[in-house]
């Protein structure tokens, strides 16, 4: 509840951005929690939805895409872990009990040099876009990215576009998020930054 | 003495051997030879056809058709051709299963199935039938030729046993030993397409039983890139195409010159 992730696109680059509460009702457990999970060398995923089935999702899908690397020498294509990830989603939507967990999914395709973003929804709907935003936080941050985001952008200029989206939550929403966690995915890999 | 080992795929001789496998290899080895070849742009196959004939019509083969011209080389995915030696109907069935196999990858992953992935398939599925259920092995082995954005192109050859590996240029089927050591004495690893054709098709004229090469004897494919899509391009060539290609390398062939001429009714003979 009251979770909020983002995702954009630069020169060469993905960045994802997390808030890190953990809340249950009126009490805040936890503010440094690592909603973005790491899928393999270069792939992230940042949850948010139904407590535990956002933990348990997450885990299923790192798993599996853990076990296609190992069996098959080689990782799967950001595009080709979306489609899987979002066809499990759709699975799961037309069975009893279905999972109901947004994600943003970032990564780096090394076959064609290009960095990807995805933004699933807990129905299985994607889209393949420059920037991305799930939780409340998202009817504020969308309008400053329209105005702001350039997908040609060098690194320093995206983190500034990421930083206007979280102050502009900060101001707007009316619950207060605290830190947010990001993680910048490139052709080196995964890495975490402080803002 | 072997004779009492044989008749279940799933047991063992003494000497530790499979008989029904090896059979299965023997029945392959009288089958039309398949032949491919790596090159740094491309993969070619080139296969002898065993089924001809003037009563056989071949109208759908002529127009080409999705599959490609259906005797020895098969289309399985937009990225991997597929030749094939051994009994046709296991054949088929084969190419069925891995074209199946090609589309259930597309359908959870949103990309070409990597060529390794779909020989793998099919090799499990061989070899399970080498195993249990009590029924015979397919009598096919398969050389595939493919692209993938991993690995770039690949050729791969599987028999009934369900092992599989990688080649740089292989043969199957009948003469593939005469084939196998033609080939390596003239492959290069930098061999363009373009010459790869030719070793091909030279290679062939050299194993194949008929004394000359036509599209009525040799079916050829090849799987390229488009330099502009970055796409895989797979080409199963028509039978007009085939001696096109032939009369390009200079190994059409020659004109009977009984069937040019015609008997006069006092027996001298006058060439048309």
């Amino acid at each position: 509840m009251a979770e909020c992730s983002f995702g954009l696109i630069g020169k060469g680059y993905v960045i994802l951005a997390s808030d890190s509460t953990a809340a249950r009702s009126i009490v805040k457990m936890k503010e440094n929690e690592d909603k973005i999970k790491a899928l393999g060398p270069n792939l992230i995923m940042a949850t948010g939805g139904e407590p535990g089935d956002t933990i348990q999702f997450a885990e299923y899908v790192e798993r599996n895409l853990r076990l296609y690397h190992i069996r098959h020498n080689h990782t799967l294509r950001p595009s080709s872990a979306a489609a899987w990830i979002r066809r499990t989603l759709a699975d799961s939507l037309r069975s009893r009990n279905p999972y109901s967990v947004n994600l943003i999914l970032g990564g780096y395709d090394h076959t064609t040099s290009t960095p990807n973003l995805y933004w699933i929804d807990y129905l299985g709907t994607m889209v393949d876009i420059p920037f991305a935003a799930h939780g409340y936080g998202a009817y504020f941050a969308l309008s400053t990215l329209d105005r702001f985001h350039d997908p040609e952008a060098t690194l320093e200029e995206g983190l500034e576009t990421l930083k206007k989206c979280i102050r502009e939550v900060e101001k707007r929403l009316i619950v207060s998020l605290g830190k947010f966690k990001v993680k910048i995915i490139d052709r080196n890999g995964m890495r975490e930054i402080e803002l | 003495m072997a004779r009492r080992y044989d008749s279940r795929t799933t047991i063992f001789s003494p000497e530790g051997r499979l008989y029904q496998i090896e059979y299965a290899m023997e029945a392959i080895s009288h089958a039309g030879t398949v032949l491919g070849v790596l090159a740094t742009d491309g993969v070619v196959l080139a296969a002898e056809k065993k089924v001809t004939g003037k009563l056989l019509d071949l109208s759908v083969a002529k127009e080409g058709g999705y599959g490609g011209s259906g005797e020895k080389i098969f289309l399985l995915n937009t990225n991997v051709i597929a030749g094939v030696a051994g009994l046709t109907a296991d054949a088929n069935s084969l190419i069925n299963y891995a074209r199946s196999a090609a589309q259930r990858h597309l359908f959870s992953y949103n990309e070409d199935i990597p060529v390794e992935q779909l020989a793998q398939r099919l090799c499990d599925l061989k070899q399970g039938y080498t195993q249990f259920g009590g029924l015979r092995p397919f009598g096919v082995s398969l050389l595939y030729a493919g692209w993938d954005p991993h690995y770039q192109f690949q050729l791969y050859h599987s028999d009934p046993s369900g092992n599989y590996s990688g080649w740089k240029a292989t043969c199957i089927g009948a003469n593939n030993g005469t084939a196998q050591s033609l080939l390596k004495q003239e492959y290069k690893e930098t061999v363009s397409l373009e010459d790869a054709i030719g070793l091909v098709l030279r290679t062939m004229s050299k194993t194949m039983d008929s004394t000359s090469l036509s599209s009525e004897k040799l079916e050829f494919a090849t799987l390229t890139v488009d330099p502009e899509t970055k796409r895989p391009v797979a080409k199963i060539y028509r039978p007009t195409e085939v001696d096109a290609l032939l009369a390009k390398h200079g190994l059409a062939k020659a004109e009977d010159p009984e069937s040019n001429q015609m008997q006069s009714r006092d027996g001298l003979l006058v060439t048309r």
